[in-house]
């Protein structure tokens, strides 16, 4: 029976000096990429198939069969690229991981690129995390240095040069094609599939791109073996995740556990929610998740259990409020996220996430009556599906969730004449007695 | 002002990549760093390193919101107002900020005679601090659990000049040197502060205090029942964004 948590990504956080490289091979670090030099390519992309593991970043795609795709008998050269955008509110997973153990992100980035033959990878790191960067900064100088990047890594004939890249703000960069066109030095708009990176990626070449967290389970899975692996997690959501908890919670942090545990067992770790309160909707994998509420506290959280349960897996980031939370104020404060975030190039996401914001602001202030809903509802159906990528689709969430679950609560902001929440009950220094 | 050091460090960021356009995010932040915003000169210099148009570099320029037309402050103050931040105490924050510091959103202190200073105050969206909420972020470095009275404190240090340090990071550095690490050119400081903050650690913290651990090497179970073939596979991912690709490539068939 498979531990209740299972830590192997943070199993080295806060330990002296983690970020190193002599603290990273004091743990075995490198092994891996050892052990992954001796296998033939295609091995690797085998090993990682017969895991399971499936895309950390939200769509669970399966990796191995991801990097399947890259057609080897195209004569440009391939490209690995890390995703490392992290940006849907609620997640916070690999700004730690990059912080803490940087080395396995950069073992996994030599990994991933040897098994589909690349010899320039790039990892894209959002702006706004300063030491985050230089950690990775000088966790790829101090591999070079250390013969583990460059030319003939280990005597393998196997060259690799890895490119620290910084993103300059652009929550749409985080969808994969917008990242590539930010990465080739324009504006972040997402591109339209066919064709898929796979194909022509980044310089119109075959590119593979992966979020942190999946390039980072690489090296254990080449380390232990995909048995190993997939001994943990359920039947088509192997492996182990990391679960990040926030908000009415009393001890909010990250919890990696196999994939399936549930938000019950969570909060139990996390010492409850906050005294006095419970549990009123969450997010299972940021904002763009439709939300759950308290009947969902036994949905196994893996890919299959919360796609039953009516929302997604994605990147289990676990955002939780409790019942003096405004359920309309949250959704218009992602709605005007979202079309703050949208980068103008599909007209239903451009001018619907606006008017979006206008018809749930009134809502909020007490305008307007109950036709409002179905309004939405009739706007959000005009969005969802009819944009090039899925920032459109996720702006949709959390309206059409909250309205299926809380429409007594809009309600009663028209009943009302406005918001009947105090919002200072639901900071976390409300009992401070702080007001602006 | 863009001089002849700052000219031959763009050219090098452009190096880096296989094709030199690649190199425009980072330049922007050089440029940020050695003029205090996107200026004009910076525009036209990446304009010729890259041989692109100066309106492509201004398209870009404009499209992502860490680069700035105006000129910032020594300290670029950003408070977390997406939804978790705000709902747990960042509109307070923010709101009290402004007051605070009489400027608006976006908009930078003056610098009065006893000031060291000064500040550009801006709400920003999720930085993927949530389990630190509410979270503040001084010139892109975490501030974390924040409280109003932590924040004006915080705003006043930096005005007068009082050495503050990053919850998880180093002494706070000036926005210009922090776009110079953007920029791809490190500071050597990131062998300062902890590893991890508290937060990020209390679930390993669990799993030693009872003894859980991940299986030993030597564990299996049963095999994974994941696609075998792209279309499996596309209906098991669970983004719509995926569907659309299958129904995509069915009409390609």
């Amino acid at each position: 029976m498979t531990d209740v948590l299972t830590p192997v990504l943070t199993n080295n956080w806060g330990d002296e000096r983690s970020w190193t490289l002599e603290a990273y091979e004091a743990q075995g670090g490198y092994g891996a990429l050892t052990k992954a030099l001796a296998m033939a390519p295609g091995d690797v992309i085998t090993a990682v198939k017969d895991s399971g593991l499936r895309g950390r970043g939200g769509a669970g795609f399966p990796t191995g069969m991801k990097w399947s795709f890259i057609p080897q008998d195209n004569p440009k050269p391939k490209y690995l690229v890390v995703n490392a955008d992290e940006s849907e509110p609620g997640t916070c997973k690999d700004m730690p991981l990059m912080m803490a153990t940087p080395h396995t992100l950069v073992e996994g980035v030599i990994i991933s690129s040897y098994a589909i033959r690349a010899h320039t990878a790039f990892i894209y790191i959002r702006g706004e995390v300063l030491h985050v960067i230089r950690r990775v900064q000088a966790a790829v100088t101090e591999a070079y240095a250390a013969g583990h990047l460059g030319k003939d890594i280990h005597g393998t004939g196997y060259d690799l040069d890895v490119v620290v890249h910084a993103g300059a703000g652009a929550y749409i960069c985080g969808e994969e094609t917008a990242l590539l066109e930010g990465l080739e030095g324009r504006r972040g708009q997402p591109r339209l599939r066919p064709p898929f990176p796979a194909v022509a990626g980044l310089y119109a070449s075959p590119t593979v791109i992966n979020n942190v967290e999946s390039i980072a389970s690489v090296p254990s899975i080449i380390e232990h073996g995909a048995e190993w692996f997939a001994s943990m997690g359920t039947e088509k959501s192997k492996g182990y995740g990391i679960f990040s908890l926030s908000g009415h919670v009393k001890t909010p942090g990250q919890y990696e556990a196999p994939l399936g545990i549930t938000l019950r067992e969570l909060i139990d770790l996390a010492g409850g929610m906050r005294d006095g309160h419970e549990l009123k909707f969450w997010t299972p994998g940021g904002s763009s998740t439709p939300l759950l509420t308290k009947e969902h506290l036994d949905v196994p959280l893996d890919f299959e259990g919360v796609g039953a349960a009516g929302s997604m897996l994605g990147t289990r980031a676990l955002q939780l409020f409790d019942e003096t939370t405004c359920v309309l104020r949250a959704v218009l404060r992602w709605t005007e996220f979202y079309k703050h975030e949208s980068c103008g190039k599909c007209t239903p996401c451009r001018e619907g996430t606006w008017w979006l914001v206008q018809t749930l602001a009134a809502l909020e202030k007490g305008q307007g009556s109950e036709s409002d809903l179905e309004l939405l509802l009739d706007q959000c159906d005009n969005i969802l599906g009819r944009s090039f990528c899925a920032l459109a689709d996720g702006a949709t969430s959390p309206i059409s969730s909250s309205i299926q679950y809380f429409r007594d609560e809009y309600l009663a902001h028209l009943t009302h004449g406005g918001c009947p929440f105090d919002p200072a009950a639901s900071t976390l220094f409300a009992a401070e007695g702080a007001s602006a | 002002m863009i001089d002849e050091t700052t000219y031959a460090e763009l050219r090098e960021i452009a190096a880096r990549y296989p094709e030199k356009r690649s190199g425009l995010l980072p330049m922007l932040h050089l440029v940020q760093s050695a003029s205090g915003r996107v200026t004009p000169e910076g525009i036209e210099a990446c304009a010729e390193i890259l041989d692109i148009t100066a309106a492509e570099v201004s398209g870009v320029a404009t499209f992502y919101t860490m680069y700035k037309r105006k000129p910032v402050g020594d300290y670029h103050v950003g408070v977390c107002t997406n939804t978790l931040c705000a709902v747990m105490g960042g509109d307070l924050i923010f709101d009290r900020l402004k007051q605070h510091l009489d400027v608006g959103n976006d908009e930078t202190t003056q610098r009065r005679p006893e000031d060291q200073a000064s500040i550009t105050l801006e709400h920003v969206e999720c930085n993927a601090a949530c389990d630190y909420a509410p979270v503040m972020m001084v010139n892109w470095e975490f501030m974390d659990n924040m409280t109003v009275q932590s924040a004006t404190q915080l705003v006043d240090d930096l005005r007068a000049g009082t050495e503050v340090h990053s919850t998880r990071g180093p002494k706070l550095c000036t926005w210009r040197e922090a776009e110079r690490v953007l920029a791809g050119f490190p500071d050597g400081l990131a062998d300062e502060g902890p590893s991890a903050g508290p937060a990020s650690l209390v679930g390993r913290e669990i799993a030693r205090q009872r003894g859980w651990t991940a299986p030993s090497s030597d564990a299996s179970g049963s095999a994974p029942a994941v696609a075998q073939t792209k279309v499996e596979a596309v209906q098991q991912a669970d983004t719509s964004r995926a569907e659309t690709e299958t129904e995509q490539e069915k009409a390609d068939d």
